[in-house]
């Protein structure tokens, strides 16, 4: 219980997880759908940083460096669409987007 | 002992913080509590020895990305509550734990079935970031260089997408207004 093992990591990083997960599939607001999905990118990013430790191999660190690259440039892309279609529409729900139409 | 306290503390406020951040109907209280959640995070790679990593975390995610939100949450009437979906709540939660679950699997797997021997060892007797730097820029020098120019396409696009002159974007155009347009400019060259 107080020796910290690579256990206790990854079942924090589930659990993050789960809760993200949660928040994709409840939310409406694609803002808040966006916050979501950062959650669900911290939450691996714990699990590879504790492989890392435990395994004393730096690709896990490595890894979570170009997840948090990624979840940068998804959010400078994400945002600026979601910028035009409230300019466009006046609102981001999901259910606006239901179509494909332009 | 002490690693197991901050372990159990930050953990509990992580978790408060991302559940908070999910269940709440203001934009703003979800919105501050991810950031908090985010630099609780990078407590966790501090406390794992990843020093890079953490400071990284706080800057790129506490300073950038919410400074980005925050910026994206002024084009968007964030004042009204947000509207939830009235989904089957037996179905949500009951896929939430069996994905959750997969992911338990998906990474005790090649635990449990063979030895993982270092594939880059950690190095002795320099630090974290001397280490961390010998590796991306030896080994891992193409895939670096693969995310500086991802990462120039999304500051490009994010530039064309919200930039200011929107009126004469294409993106906001229909297809006779940038037929007009170009009609325009070719009787301008032509004059």
């Amino acid at each position: 219980m107080m020796e910290i093992g690579l256990n206790h990591y990854l079942v924090l990083s589930t659990i993050l997880f789960a809760i993200g997960l949660v928040g994709v599939m409840r939310r409406k607001n694609l803002l808040l759908l966006f916050f979501a999905t950062e959650i669900l990118l911290n939450s691996v990013n714990i699990a590879f940083a504790a492989i890392s430790h435990y395994y004393g191999d730096y690709t896990g660190q490595m890894f979570a460096f170009f997840v948090i690259a990624i979840a940068a440039s998804e959010v400078a892309v994400g945002l600026g669409l979601l910028i035009v279609w409230h300019k466009r529409h006046g609102n981001i729900d999901l259910d606006s987007m239901s179509t494909m139409k332009g | 002992m002490f690693e197991a306290i901050a372990f159990y503390l930050f953990a509990f406020l992580t978790i408060a913080m991302f559940f908070i951040t999910v269940t709440t109907s203001q934009a703003l209280y979800a919105l501050t509590a991810l950031a908090s959640g985010m630099i609780f995070i990078s407590a966790f790679f501090f406390i794992l020895g990843a020093e890079f990593l953490g400071a990284i975390q706080i800057v790129v995610y506490s300073g950038a990305v919410m400074a980005l939100y925050a910026f994206g949450m002024m084009f968007f009437d964030t004042t009204r509550d947000v509207k939830e979906k009235q989904g089957n709540k037996m179905i949500v939660s009951g896929l939430s734990v069996l994905s959750a679950v997969l992911v338990v699997v998906i990474f005790a797997a090649p635990m449990v079935s063979e030895n993982i021997t270092a594939l880059y060892p950690i190095a002795e007797g320099v630090g974290n970031t001397q280490g961390v730097g010998m590796v991306l820029f030896t080994k891992y020098l193409i895939p670096f260089e693969v995310a500086a120019i991802m990462l120039l396409v999304a500051m490009i696009s994010g530039i064309v997408l919200a930039g200011k002159k929107m009126d004469l974007s294409l993106t906001m155009m229909s297809d006779a207004e940038i037929r007009d347009m170009k009609l325009d400019q070719t009787k301008k060259v032509l004059s």
